[in-house]
């Protein structure tokens, strides 16, 4: 009787322990995340636009139906990423997020403060192999370091009315997202 | 050949113990780091870098991707003020004033966060195309048949869920009370 007490106490003692390793290994052996949702849809290391939140559309859960989305799913191994987004007229938004959906960063377009939001997105290592004295930091671009190396970029553009969808949605197909070349076009013509 | 089975049956009870509480807690969420203001609660901390283990559970089960801080913050209402969870075949007035924020959407979606179909195609409102009242305070009639003024659709669903969503907004990690967030009421005004 006793032993079977002993068994029951050390079964929870160890679930509790299955619990917590289960917890922290979801993120990585999870199958249907956004990312695994939205790769199929999306190209890489370009923008991407999504349909629009209706109630046929079960791509993913609590999307805001009066907003025009657009990803870009990175890879920055290939080297940092260019990107710039035109300013929509309502309220337009920049929101970087891990492999594995940590929200690391986000910006709207008052904060950027510019008719266009541009942002350089690289990896630890390449911001550090970045020359400091050179004309990139001169051209004040924002630099957003990524915690990984892939990861997504969403652009959201809100539509405060239905009827001004059609604006959202362009001025979202107007963005850029791309590979940055080792060297600049500038230097290139020399 | 006791020890075998005892061993086993620990072993299946652990294993019973811990998936089902992970189970649990994804699904259910849980109730760290969350915001409660009357019916509403908001995770700020799911749009940062600081997100716990739990949040990061629910939304990679889900397969969401949580607002950014930057970007603005989301508070979920299933229930009304007086913890009557939400019925599509009632009439739920959403009123009052919302936090200070560029602009917010509210939202109707279905348990499973998905939208729910209408005839008008109306998911929500955005703060832009409300109807408010000469004091600025709104009323939003959330009901299966057509009402005046604000009238968004249920499709005489048993139970949904409202998401008010803030873009641009101060609130956020650092709010704590109705003070600093006045979130509207919700009231069930009539049952069919």
């Amino acid at each position: 009787m006793i032993r079977l007490l002993y068994t029951i106490v050390a079964g929870v003692l160890l679930g509790l322990v299955v619990h917590l390793v289960s917890v922290l290994a979801l993120p990585r052996i999870a199958t249907q995340d956004a990312y695994s949702r939205l790769t199929p849809l999306t190209q890489l290391n370009a923008v991407t636009a999504l349909p629009p939140a209706d109630p046929g559309n079960v791509l993913m859960p609590f999307m805001d139906p009066a907003f025009a989305t657009a990803i870009c799913r990175y890879d920055l191994s290939g080297g940092a990423i260019k990107l710039a987004v035109p300013v929509s007229q309502a309220y337009t938004s920049v929101s970087f997020y891990t492999r594995n959906e940590i929200a690391y960063y986000a910006i709207n377009d008052r904060s950027a403060g510019r008719k266009v939001i541009e942002l350089d997105l690289m990896t630890e290592a390449q911001h550090n192999e970045l020359p400091e004295d050179e004309e990139i930091t001169a051209a004040d671009r924002l630099i957003i370091d990524s915690p990984t190396a892939t990861g997504l970029i969403v652009m959201k553009a809100l539509a405060p009315e239905p009827g001004l969808m059609p604006q959202a949605q362009a001025s979202l197909a107007a963005a850029s997202c791309k590979v940055q070349t080792d060297v600049p076009p500038k230097q290139a013509k020399r | 050949m006791r020890l075998i089975l005892i061993s086993l049956l620990a072993l299946c009870l652990a294993a019973a113990v811990g998936v089902g509480i992970t189970w649990m807690t994804a699904t259910k969420g849980t109730d760290l780091g969350t915001l409660t203001i009357g019916a509403w609660t908001a995770r700020p901390k799911t749009g940062t870098a600081d997100i716990d283990p739990y949040s990061r559970a629910t939304i990679v089960r889900n397969g969401e991707l949580p607002i950014g801080t930057g970007d603005g913050v989301a508070f979920t209402a299933t229930t009304d003020d007086s913890r009557k969870p939400l019925d599509g075949r009632c009439d739920v007035v959403v009123s009052g004033v919302t936090p200070a924020a560029r602009f917010w959407t509210l939202t109707l979606y279905d348990g499973k966060g998905h939208l729910v179909a209408n005839t008008l195609q109306r998911y929500g409102f955005t703060s832009q195309e409300i109807v408010r009242g000469a004091d600025g305070a709104f009323e939003i009639r959330v009901a299966s048949r057509s009402r005046a003024g604000n009238w968004l659709p249920t499709g005489g669903l048993e139970r949904y869920a409202l998401m008010l969503r803030l873009y641009d907004t101060p609130v956020g990690v650092a709010t704590r009370t109705q003070r600093d967030a006045p979130m509207p009421a919700i009231a069930t005004v009539g049952c069919p």
